[in-house]
């Protein structure tokens, strides 16, 4: 695989606009081979239409998006779907699927026409099953799992695809901690490229090895953990006061959020 | 594991046998009933010495007012119930895919009623006479297309097909095509073709003729093999535009596709049957309850479904109230529409 100047993917001068009101304006990223990069900001800054225009759900009014160093709209969807992986946030599916059926579907982009399952499609899927530790769901209905399993469901689907490039859109949200912690432990131990959206900047500061901060569509900060989660920034785009510390335990950042009048309500603590 | 699969795929082909002995079972029993009915062993034999090669040979046990009755009238009604019911159960099927909702259905989406109002206007007036000998077929189709890209435009909520949306929006486009029919109907120039303008809308198997089988059996089969070849992406769209996009699927040019087939399918069955409603609702419907969601299965089980279903409701129109026929379309809409009311309430509940 060609990779110019090791970047699987290259964002630049990206703007999408729903209607008239601009989601995104003019943003730029990039992915090394190998980074686990996320993406964060708050609620409404753009996260999921920066990853939405990456992943060809949407089109984009302006900018480049270059994978692998080629153009990603000139690319067949098979071929960018056989480099890269997608954990959305659509998980409904209002037909009836079995588990290891939906999974199977991440082989999808490999066939052509009656081309069949093979053998290494199978153990794929399984191990995929395994992984997420749905082993035991895998003739279960789709339907009838709670919102999590749904979501591990999905993630296998992504590992089937078997593309080393994930692109994640808050992909544990509904998931307990646990969970949370499986998923991303799993995900960095793949030493795939990761791009993700992730709300909970605690697990940010855990997993990732670069951060992009969006706010009202635009890229405002970007860096390293520990250059963009200061308290002056996390004050400056969530409005927000805070400590940070690099915790002992983990050796990463630990952000602890202090509430309006956080001081007042300790002297009242006996 | 694999023998699991294994077993899983002789359970399906083996519910597909018995589907097509089923099938072929159906036709030779239905073609037999009616005012004048016909032993299901002389109706075989009728069958049989038409064949070239062995026809010769079978011995002739019946009247000839038998074989006119079998081969001229019923064989070919039964036979394009088969084909109407499959394609509008495989219509409906793709329909369902397209919208990512399995409460769509060609006719409850107005698609009946734009192929009705496009087709009446070719009857009275001509209007696409210019088609040629098919002219009825491809008028029905374009009103149908018309139809379909409309309610589908009007469905889109943020670039997503909403639901109530998408069924209002049904209603309304359904009543536009109704009235729009009338109108031409009052200002129609001549009374034989509003009589069998309305007589055809009725959505009935009556009157059908070997010549009028051609056709949508060449539509049912190229369709068929089309929506089988992209099996894998239509479940791929049931999982969303977005993840279909994200694993490989050309979203755009598969929905572009399935507006085509379901046009094409719905109008070239209307236009030979008239308005047959619901059973591209329900067939599917029971189809996955059977088979699953895998569109490689859903398919050719539904169109076999579909067909048989609609076989039987034409005998049942036919002799619930000889020598009074129903047209068909009504009886599947009595059955229909508490089915759909059923569907809906299930799923009402479910969320």
């Amino acid at each position: 695989m060609k990779q110019e100047s090791g970047y699987r993917l290259k964002v630049e001068g990206l703007s999408y606009a729903y209607g008239h009101a601009d989601a995104v304006r003019d943003v730029s990223l990039k992915v090394k081979a190998g980074q686990f990069v996320g993406l964060i900001g708050p609620n409404g800054s753009g996260k999921s239409t920066v990853l939405k225009n990456i992943y060809r759900a949407l089109q984009p009014k302006a900018g480049s998006i270059r994978l692998d160093g080629e153009d990603l709209f000139r690319m067949s969807y098979r071929k960018s779907a056989r480099r890269m992986a997608v954990v959305g946030q659509e998980n409904q599916v209002p037909f009836d699927f079995r588990v290891e059926e939906i999974v199977a579907m991440g082989r999808s982009p490999y066939k052509r026409f009656f081309d069949r399952d093979t053998a290494q499609d199978t153990a794929l899927v399984h191990k995929a099953l395994a992984d997420m530790g749905l082993a035991e769901m895998a003739k279960r209905s789709y339907r009838e799992l709670s919102g999590g399993e749904k979501q591990r469901v999905l993630i296998a689907r992504a590992l089937a695809q078997q593309s080393d490039l994930l692109v994640l859109d808050e992909p544990t949200n509904h998931l307990d901690i646990r969970c949370q912690l499986r998923i991303f432990d799993f995900i960095r131990s793949l030493d795939a490229t990761v791009l993700a959206a992730i709300h909970d900047l605690n697990l940010a500061a855990l997993y990732c090895d670069y951060l992009f901060v969006l706010k009202k569509g635009r890229v405002v900060l970007e860096g390293t953990p520990e250059e963009v989660l200061t308290p002056h920034n996390i004050q400056e785009v969530y409005g927000v006061n805070s400590t940070v510390e690099v915790h002992p335990a983990t050796g990463r950042l630990n952000i602890v959020f202090l509430p309006a009048g956080h001081e007042k309500r300790k002297e009242k603590l006996p | 594991m694999e023998k699991h699969t294994e077993r899983k795929r002789a359970g399906f082909g083996l519910l597909l046998a018995g589907l097509l002995v089923l099938a072929a079972l159906t036709v030779l029993l239905a073609a037999g009933l009616g005012p004048v009915s016909v032993s299901p062993r002389n109706t075989a034999r009728i069958l049989l010495s038409r064949l070239p090669g062995i026809g010769e040979k079978i011995p002739v046990s019946w009247q000839a007012l038998e074989e006119n009755i079998i081969w001229g009238l019923r064989l070919p009604r039964v036979l394009l119930g088969m084909v109407v019911g499959a394609s509008l159960s495989v219509c409906g099927v793709a329909m369902q895919a397209l919208v990512r909702n399995d409460l769509a259905d060609p006719f409850i989406l107005g698609v009946s009623d734009g192929a009705a109002a496009f087709a009446t206007l070719g009857i009275l007036f001509g209007t696409f006479s210019f088609l040629g000998p098919y002219s009825l077929a491809l008028s029905a189709f374009l009103g149908a297309a018309f139809t379909i890209l409309l309610v589908y435009a009007l469905a889109r909520v943020n670039g997503r097909i909403h639901i109530a949306q998408m069924l209002l929006s049904g209603v309304a486009v359904s009543m536009i095509m109704g009235g729009i029919t009338s109108i031409i109907k009052i200002s129609a120039p001549n009374a034989l073709g509003v009589h069998s303008a309305a007589f055809w809308m009725a959505g009935s198997l009556a009157g059908a003729k070997w010549a009028y089988l051609g056709l949508p059996l060449l539509v049912l089969l190229v369709c068929m093999a089309v929506l089988m070849l992209s099996s894998r992406s239509l479940n791929l769209l049931l999982m969303g535009e977005d993840t279909a996009g994200a694993l490989g699927v050309n979203v755009r040019r598969m929905q572009k596709l399935l507006v085509l087939i379901a046009s094409l399918m719905a109008g070239v069955t209307i236009s030979v049957s008239g308005t047959i409603s619901f059973v591209g609702l329900m067939t599917p419907h029971f189809t996955r309850l059977l088979v699953g969601g895998d569109h490689r299965r859903v398919l050719p089980v539904s169109a076999l479904l579909g067909g048989i279903l609609v076989v039987w409701v034409d005998v049942a129109a036919r002799m619930l109230f000889a020598p009074e026929e129903l047209p068909v379309g009504v009886l599947t809409a009595v059955i229909g529409g508490p089915v759909f009311i059923w569907m809906l309430k299930r799923k009402g509940g479910r969320k």
